[in-house]
């Protein structure tokens, strides 16, 4: 045990000392602060004038959508079929539908769209929608409080009550006038990214652990090395030490990725605005149905909702369920990276160069590459039949499953999933030790896929 | 006293048997050769040795037990085909593998520092390995074979790479090990530095052992009576004053001197030769023809078909 730790920890320094360490560690989180900042940038930006139309059966909001600079709003009375069927012809950027609910409170709309409505628009009329329904809850409170004397004014109780969350479903219109769901954003976007890094992360430090048994096997120092230590404890220090080199990274990542857009938001977005929290705006409310104070100038919240495309996309991310996303993500980057990680260590154990890999990547690369290329349907349909097989078969289980997390995968299938993954851990670890330990100590022959399997049963 | 044996070791590689029923004993103290041409099996025997691979049949003793995984940190092993990390410092790499022989790293320390002053390379501490010259890092391969001071040391073509002045310091530390007490095994080709060094032999050929025993009971054994003298000219043929049964296997001329090979038959000694020749010429020389270690080897294994065995 203490000689594996030797060895995790020289493979760990070793790589982590390099400068190619160094630059990758600051390159990442430039490019990633990239990704996220851009479109942030974008969206605060698009100055183009959009004309949204809305009907609102409930009635509740006719005349509370005021016009902002690039958004303008029109009532329409015509039923929702009528409308649709128009709204191609009508030039509008997006439909708005709030439907009449049973309940008297509504807390959904709909938002038809030629295309993937902005996100600014979304969020400019959530908020307007969820300021006036928690207006009106709270409006309900507060005659309710002044009927009934005795009870006592609790803040507390009436801010819980009263907070809302408005459903805004989009809906895209394509030209066939057909309706198709778009894609929850949010989701997307980071299955999307968990799915690439994982991919990424797998053959970046696999293709590190193949290199590093080459070294070992090319420098001759294999020899020396295995008549002190097991080459199991060799092969496995080897995959964990460079695990931990990759966890490293993925951590100063996620913190300089952090720092940078948190400074870089900062910067674009007026301060004040970035930070509207619900709770702020009802005291501001519940402020306005105080006799004694003067109401607020309603003014002044549509003008400030121009600056709130990046606080969305910060509100819709801490939507997401990130303990599990991050649980899930750890766990399928850990066993996925562990379970290639033998297997690359296999290869670079059988071969003497890495110009004589190409064979052996063949059959690993595959899987990973197809996964990879497969995202568009587990996007498209998450909970499908492909998406499932391809998120249970462990050597695509670790991309696919991590595309899929962010839309809700049923416990189960997270758990089947995982558990084949071990078990295919375990697997190809047995198996790749083998083939290792046979391998480390041929040189100059080629080796053939029957050779191979003559090992594994050595 | 051995310090290591096997017994009946055999080891099979798809099909191909590496090592046939190997029984060797290593007396402790000694600088015992393991001999044998190309692919005869001496590295696999020594990465049993090493516990690298497990033998399919036999035994092995370590001081007169079975030999147990924890022997490999009594075992210093410097392997034919060796190397370094290349884009590591030589300090940090020593340590490493001194370490992993089972050293704490103060220990580890100590000793390198020591090692590297005696072989006067402290100032290669921070280098990486690749900057160094090959003898360099062979020097450095050395050291961390005998850092952990292991009661045996083997040593797989040792000299391969060596200038004459370092492989000459490399023979008197290999001495100077044994001195110390340590038992070694040398496996090579170069039979000069096993007449040289080694007082045990056992040659392998063809998976088995052909010969094994002390290097002077085998010379001895393969000694065939043949005698080189030198003698002033005398007008007469050599053939006429010899004993019929003796035989002059070659004869020339150096400078104003005679020279002659013979061979007596066995029942008679080099007193008989000396008597007949006496009386005929003046003897400048006469010595007897004691075999080679290069002749014994060359000898066993071409006449190895027959499958002698010879164990001393």
């Amino acid at each position: 045990m203490h000689k594996i730790i030797l060895i995790i920890k020289r493979e760990y320094l070793t790589r982590v000392r390099k400068k190619s360490f160094l630059v990758m560690t600051i390159l990442g989180p430039l490019l990633m602060a990239a990704i996220v900042i851009v479109p942030v940038y974008m969206a605060t930006r698009g100055n183009e004038l959009k004309t949204v139309a809305v009907i609102d059966q409930t009635g509740f909001f006719f005349e509370k959508f005021k016009d902002t600079d690039n958004i303008k709003f029109h009532y329409l009375v015509s039923d929702i079929a009528s409308a649709k069927a128009n709204f191609r012809k009508s030039g509008d950027y997006a439909l708005l539908f709030i439907p009449r609910t049973e309940v008297s409170i509504p807390t959904n709309a709909i938002l038809y769209g030629e295309n993937n409505v902005s996100i600014n628009v979304i969020s400019y009329i959530r908020n307007v929608m969820t300021k006036k329904v928690e207006d009106m809850k709270l409006e309900a409170k507060l005659k309710d409080l002044q009927t009934d004397k005795k009870n006592p004014l609790n803040v507390e109780d009436i801010l819980r009550s009263v907070k809302t969350v408005i459903d805004v479903n989009t809906i895209k219109i394509t030209d066939e006038g057909k309706e198709e769901k778009s894609y929850t954003e949010i989701s997307m976007v980071l299955g999307t990214f968990a799915g690439i890094l994982i991919y990424f992360f797998i053959f970046m430090f696999g293709s590190q652990v193949m290199r590093g048994v080459i070294e070992e096997k090319t420098n001759r120092i294999i020899e020396v090395i295995i008549s002190s230590v097991k080459p199991f404890e060799l092969m496995m220090g080897k995959i964990v030490g460079v695990g931990l080199v990759g966890l490293t990274q993925f951590l100063l990542w996620v913190i300089l990725t952090f720092g940078i857009v948190t400074v870089a938001t900062s910067t674009f977005t007026s301060k004040g605005s970035t930070k509207h929290s619900a709770e702020q705006s009802i005291v501001q409310n519940a402020a306005r149905y105080n006799p004694d104070n003067l109401p607020l100038p309603d003014s002044a919240t549509s003008k400030k909702y121009q600056n709130e495309g990046a606080s969305e996309i910060f509100a819709a991310l801490s939507s997401v369920n990130f303990p599990v996303m991050i649980g899930a993500f750890v766990f399928f980057f850990l066993f996925g990276y562990l379970m290639y990680g033998s297997l690359f260590a296999a290869i670079g154990g059988a071969v003497d160069s890495e110009a004589d890999t190409q064979q052996f990547m063949l059959p690993i690369t595959v899987p990973l590459i197809l996964s990879i290329v497969m995202m568009q349907y587990f996007i498209q349909d998450p909970s499908g039949q492909v998406a499932f097989w391809f998120s249970v078969f462990p050597l695509t289980a670790p991309v696919a499953m991590m595309i899929r997390i962010p839309f809700g995968v049923p416990y189960w299938q997270v758990a089947l999933s995982m558990g084949i993954l071990i078990l295919a851990f375990l697997g190809t670890t047995w198996m790749a030790a083998k083939i290792y330990r046979t391998g480390i100590l041929m040189y100059g022959k080629k080796v053939s896929y029957r050779e191979l399997w003559k090992w594994l049963r050595y | 006293m051995e310090l290591f044996s096997s017994l009946n070791v055999s080891k099979q590689f798809s099909g191909h048997k590496a090592l046939d029923k190997v029984s060797i004993s290593i007396p402790e103290g000694s600088i015992f050769g393991l001999l044998g041409p190309n692919g005869a099996g001496k590295t696999t025997f020594i990465r049993i040795i090493n516990q690298i691979i497990a033998p399919d049949e036999g035994q092995l003793f370590y001081n007169g037990r079975e030999l147990k995984p924890n022997d490999i940190y009594n075992i210093g092993y410097l392997p034919e085909e060796r190397g370094l990390y290349k884009k590591m410092t030589v300090g940090e790499q020593s340590m490493y593998l001194a370490q992993l022989k089972g050293l704490s790293k103060v220990e580890a320390h100590k000793r390198l520092t020591y090692w590297f002053a005696r072989f006067e390379m402290s100032s290669w501490w921070n280098k990486k390995v690749e900057e160094l010259s090959k003898g360099m890092q062979q020097k450095v391969q050395f050291l961390i074979t005998i850092i952990h001071e292991p009661g045996l040391l083997i040593f797989d073509e040792p000299f391969s790479g060596f200038d004459p002045i370092n492989a000459s310091m490399l023979k008197d530390e290999i001495i100077a090990q044994r001195d110390k007490g340590a038992t070694i095994i040398f496996s090579t080709h170069n039979m000069a530095s096993v007449e040289e060094l080694c007082d045990h032999i056992a040659l392998i050929n063809n998976a088995k052992v052909v010969l094994a025993g002390p290097v002077r009971d085998i010379k001895k054994a393969y000694k065939t009576s043949t005698y080189e003298i030198s003698f002033n000219s005398f007008p007469g043929e050599l053939n006429d004053i010899l004993p019929s049964a003796f035989t002059i296997i070659k004869e020339w001329n150096d400078h104003d001197l005679r020279m002659a090979t013979i061979r007596i038959p066995a029942d008679s000694g080099p007193n008989q030769l000396i008597s007949s020749l006496l009386p005929n010429v003046t003897l400048h020389s006469f010595s007897e023809l004691i075999p080679s270690m290069n002749d014994i080897f060359i000898r066993v294994v071409t006449e190895n078909k027959n499958e002698t065995v010879l164990q001393l």
